[in-house]
């Protein structure tokens, strides 16, 4: 999967990916009206199905409102790489299907840069330095939530299969 | 015996070894019965290689899982636990109800473990937030859940203690990131998101990975208005905002034992501003008392061994603390009062889940009584316990008195949605635990700090000392 960056910082906390307010929202659609609505208000005009983004250390910290990894699965984000996730966005991500992957060298990854990431392998190519990065990848266990479209979606088809 | 356990299953062996121990291999096994799904998880724990001799050496977590998972639970290792109690609010029950509902699961494992508390946005503020509660109100009614508390009743994470759910050695989990107030009691208490809480809601059970603890001590004797909210953003300073991810803290110490059970649950509710997966006080006379007459049912302690493994041993001395202040727009950006004392203030907020307990709201009020405040003040009692209490003891009178403005028990403008919001480059002093950037409205400046120094700031207009006031 291609897609070009977002770049974030560290501690990037779930009031800063969609705030308060906007908790009685339940559809992804339109709380991606409002990611990152109060620290890049371009964002959700300008993202573009696809785009990756990029944290520091701590990404999602804060709430445990699922509303937040929903608002960029909304945004039709393919993936988050940040050096290291908390813990409560972490699973709620999985289990919505939102690939995230742990990668050390975020630092070199710039905002716009056009990025081709292989989830399975954690291998990402930037294209636009020609560098690659190692990440790690998600444990098989939790690739098969991710790649079933989350948690619900993968049982299902445990129980159907 | 695997054949019994997997009767009528379907079973999914999932290689998922344990990057530590790389022994274990779990089983999850999904039952189907009258077609429907019920997220029954059985999960076995096979590990041909158990460390026999570091059996009686556990922590409070590893502990507690063990007895939920029905397992030798260890940090690090996997485990499907039994959840003793589940918890989900207002504002992620809608979530949380969604997903039970694309789960196809007719009733939920057991009403009677389930506490849905209305705190978020109480009352409603919109016809959205109204029409979402209000189907939660039904959804809690067609399930037969006994245990809710509508509008009014208080804070979740206030009212679970006092109405008896937080007890020792159980694991909670509440579908809000500070359930691990629950730790003031000795219990686990943890927060998950609503696709987690969906499967407990099915199930009774939830996928964990074992936590390694981080053993806190904390000895010394604080000053005359420095209180349990200064003592933790100095530990939060000292640990940093992500300092304790993925991580349990037990805390120790003659300061921790000399806590108020009020003051225990500042401490523990702000676990998760350090990434802390739960803050657990090991249970004493105090947390005795405190049960007596409203736990739910009998419980048993469950304390850490001496020689057990913590991943990390911390220290601290707060003698001479001063006031401490968490300057905007992170958790761990915390300093002494005087570096920011003078400070313009536009607004105080006294309350929220991390100090709007009977303690807090006297503390305040033995600061405002028989003064003005200088800045509008908002003062929100976490439960409806709490107010009555405080009105009885004539703190609500001074407050008033004073100029404060009082809200309805619940969570009121923390989170942003209401009751207080704040205009752009509005700076406010609060006794809530996040100040950041957007969290209390878009463009606020919070300033997190105790209910003394929240009183001392509106009195003076300014961040101001408590013990100079």
């Amino acid at each position: 999967m291609k897609g070009n960056v977002w770049k974030f910082g560290n501690d990037i906390d779930t009031d800063a990916v969609i705030p308060g307010r906007y908790l009685t929202i339940n559809t992804p659609k339109e709380l991606a009206e409002h990611a990152f609505e109060g620290v890049r208000p371009e964002f959700a005009g300008e993202v573009n199905p696809g785009d990756i983004i990029i944290g520091g250390t701590n990404f999602g910290c804060g709430s445990s409102r699922e509303h937040a990894p929903l608002a960029l699965k909304g945004a039709q984000i393919k993936c988050i790489i940040a050096k290291s996730f908390a813990r409560i966005f972490f699973r709620n991500s999985i289990n919505i299907g939102l690939p995230l992957l742990e990668c050390a060298e975020t630092d070199r990854i710039r905002e716009g840069d056009e990025l081709d990431v292989d989830i399975a392998s954690g291998i990402i190519t930037n294209k636009t330095k020609n560098e690659t990065y190692q990440a790690t990848g998600l444990p098989d266990f939790l690739r098969g939530i991710v790649d079933a479209g989350g948690l619900i979606e993968f049982t299902r088809r445990q129980v159907s299969a | 015996m695997i054949s019994k356990v997997f009767d009528n299953k379907i079973v999914i062996v999932i290689d998922m070894f344990n990057t530590y121990l790389k022994k274990m291999l779990t089983l999850f096994a999904f039952s189907k019965p009258t077609g429907k799904y019920t997220f029954l998880y059985v999960n076995k724990t096979i590990n041909s290689n158990r460390r026999p001799e570091l059996t009686p050496l556990a922590t409070i977590s590893e502990k507690i899982f063990s007895r939920a998972s029905k397992s030798d639970a260890r940090a690090g290792d996997f485990v499907i636990a039994d959840v003793d109690c589940a918890m989900a609010h207002d504002g992620t029950s809608v979530l949380a109800v969604k997903a039970f509902r694309e789960m196809e699961v007719q009733k939920v494992w057991d009403p009677a473990r389930i506490v849905i508390p209305f705190d978020h946005i109480v009352p409603a503020s919109t016809d959205v937030a109204a029409n979402l509660q209000h189907d939660i109100r039904l959804w809690v009614q067609q399930q037969g859940i006994p245990n809710m508390y509508d509008v009014g009743e208080g804070i979740c994470h206030q009212v679970l203690p006092e109405q008896g759910f937080a007890l020792p050695g159980r694991l909670i989990v509440g579908a809000d990131s500070h359930s691990c107030t629950y730790g003031a009691f000795g219990a686990f208490g943890t927060g998950v998101g609503a696709t987690d809480m969906a499967e407990i809601f099915a199930s009774g059970r939830l996928w964990f990975r074992v936590p390694q603890t981080m053993r806190i001590t904390i000895e010394g004797k604080m000053a005359e208005r420095v209180s349990a909210k200064d003592l933790t953003l100095h530990l939060i300073k000292h640990i940093g905002a992500d300092g304790a991810t993925y991580k349990a803290m037990e805390y120790y110490g003659t300061a921790i034992e000399e806590m108020s059970i009020s003051g225990r649950m500042t401490l523990c509710n702000m676990a998760i501003e350090m990434g802390g997966k739960a803050g657990i006080v090991p249970p004493d006379e105090k947390t005795e008392v405190f049960l007596k007459g409203r736990a739910i049912d009998a419980y048993t302690p469950v304390y850490a061994d001496e020689a057990a493994d913590y991943i990390e041993e911390i220290n601290l001395d707060i003698d001479g603390l001063a006031p401490q202040v968490a300057k905007p727009h992170s958790v761990d950006n915390v300093c002494d009062v005087d570096e920011v004392a003078g400070i313009n203030v536009d607004q105080v907020f006294i309350g929220s889940c991390t100090n709007g307990r009977l303690e807090d709201l006297e503390a305040a009020a033995r600061i405002l009584k028989g003064k003005k405040v200088a800045v509008r003040t908002v003062v929100i009692p976490a439960s409806r316990t709490v107010l009555l209490e405080a009105i009885e003891r004539g703190y609500i009178s001074s407050i008033i008195e004073a100029g404060a403005t009082l809200g309805p028990p619940g969570c009121g403008p923390c989170l942003g949605a209401h009751l207080g919001v704040l205009a752009e480059r509005e700076v406010c002093v609060s006794t809530s635990n996040r100040n950041f950037k957007g969290r209390m409205g878009r463009g606020g400046l919070l300033y997190l700090a105790s209910p003394e120094t929240a009183a001392a700031s509106a009195l003076k207009g300014e961040i101001a000392d408590p013990r100079l006031v």
